[in-house]
């Protein structure tokens, strides 16, 4: 979606300004939510994917100068109240009104350590051959799905190479909505800077971006 | 205080984000409690990853990856080859990890970092990402003005150096190995790894050398 977290390119942010010796939580609320956003996403209710795309439904001027933990927070809101699992009211007053949803599964204490070790691979047994090789010029789509796209704006019908094959991998457009992993073939796409973004690119520098085979095609 | 702002009037913002952050201290809270109640979550187990992230997941797991990749010949080509085997040979294996590719600084390239759609990090070699990488002024500029990027934080490179910029767009999470500094030879995996900072393994900093150190 053209949302408020497709930030590549935009101008008038300013400055980046790195905060020194910066903790790595800056309240205990931060670590909670990291915490609890972790633990929700284990109870199996949704996926990576899904997350992402409600995180960018928040109001893009609102997402711009929301704290990234708060994000996370007032998206996994939003994911639980689509699902039921939990409502305002409930949160409000700090109490259980409604009786909980089951749900796949709950992580333990004495899970996480195996469950954060074994991650989340998102490479899938192969079907096909890809179409594009190494060194294949391509063109990538101009399309602006109101859905979760891994595709941004500043890289949408533009020119690049095909500089590496990383696997047939779950497809985002369709993990993110529940129409199940539907994976492709995912490359690394190397843009020329000036390709991008013309008169203020240059003439060494590039972009290398990771998008699946349904974002690509042959170059007119 | 966290802040992800930093150019609007900062007495407004100084307001704003202190209210703020007391809501949102309070809303945290109360879920917890309720998402406890409801039996969805433990908080034994939020506690346990949250100090996973503290003591066990960081950017040292990333500097011995890039010290022992300058001192193991071996290693670094495995590294070269297959990036997510070498580096899960290690024991570095944990989510936002899965599938990692290293990329080598030169004279000639100098590799840079981004997520510009969300926060994309390759947590299990250097933790969580800090602010700066999560807020809007990175995302948007590093793809289109990386050298401007660069003098933000104190590092210009010739004219002639190559930048190449990762937008982490999909489940690959990118490693930069940073140059090995001059004036370490024979140094052990150990000292080196002294040299590796979580910036330099991102792009926005050179690997230190051995008279940056205290």
């Amino acid at each position: 979606m053209n949302g408020g977290a497709d930030l590549g390119g935009m101008m008038g942010f300013g400055p980046v300004i790195e905060e020194q010796d910066e903790p790595l939580f800056h309240a205990a609320w931060e670590s909670r939510a990291l915490g609890l956003t972790i633990a929700l996403g284990a109870c199996g209710e949704w996926n990576i994917d899904m997350s992402r795309f409600a995180r960018e439904n928040m109001h893009p001027a609102e997402y711009m100068q929301t704290p990234y933990y708060k994000i996370w927070i007032d998206a996994a809101v939003r994911l639980m109240k689509e699902r039921s699992m939990i409502s305002e009211m409930e949160i409000q007053t700090e109490t259980v009104i409604d009786p909980p949803k089951p749900v796949k599964r709950k992580l333990g204490a004495s899970q996480v350590s195996e469950v954060l070790f074994a991650g989340g691979p998102t490479n899938r047994p192969t079907r096909g051959a890809p179409t594009w090789c190494l060194g294949d010029q391509i063109k990538t789509v101009n399309n602006h799905p109101r859905t979760h796209t891994r595709l941004p704006r500043y890289a949408r019908d533009k020119t690049g190479e095909i500089t590496k094959l990383h696997g047939f991998h779950v497809f985002p457009d369709s993990n993110s909505q529940g129409l199940g992993e539907n994976p492709h073939w995912l490359y690394q796409v190397t843009f020329k800077s000036r390709d991008l973004w013309g008169e203020q690119g240059n003439d060494r520098d590039t972009i290398s971006l990771d998008l699946w085979e349904p974002y690509l095609r042959a170059p007119q | 205080m966290s802040s992800d702002k930093h150019t609007h009037d900062q007495d407004h913002d100084r307001d704003h984000d202190h209210s703020h952050l007391t809501d949102t201290e309070a809303r945290v809270r109360a879920l917890e409690t309720v998402l406890s109640a409801k039996g969805y979550i433990n908080s034994g187990a939020v506690d346990e990853i949250v100090q996973t992230y503290e003591t066990k997941i960081g950017p040292q797991n990333g500097a011995h990856v890039v010290a022992k990749s300058w001192s193991d010949q071996t290693f670094n080509r495995w590294l070269e080859t297959d990036s997510t085997a070498a580096i899960h040979s290690l024991g570095y294996t944990s989510r936002q990890g899965e599938h990692i590719e290293a990329v080598f600084n030169s004279d000639d390239v100098h590799h840079l970092v981004v997520c510009t759609l969300c926060s994309c990090y390759p947590w299990s070699v250097l933790g969580l990402p800090p602010t700066w990488y999560k807020s809007p002024p990175y995302r948007s500029r590093a793809v289109i003005d990386p050298r401007g990027v660069l003098e933000d934080f104190g590092v210009s490179l010739s004219a002639t150096t190559k930048v190449e910029v990762h937008d982490s767009t999909a489940e690959i999470r990118y490693l930069v190995v940073p140059q090995r500094p001059a004036g370490t030879e024979g140094w052990s995996e150990e000292q080196l790894a002294k040299l590796v900072t979580r910036n330099s393994m991102i792009g926005t900093a050179l690997a230190l050398k051995p008279e940056d150190q205290l």
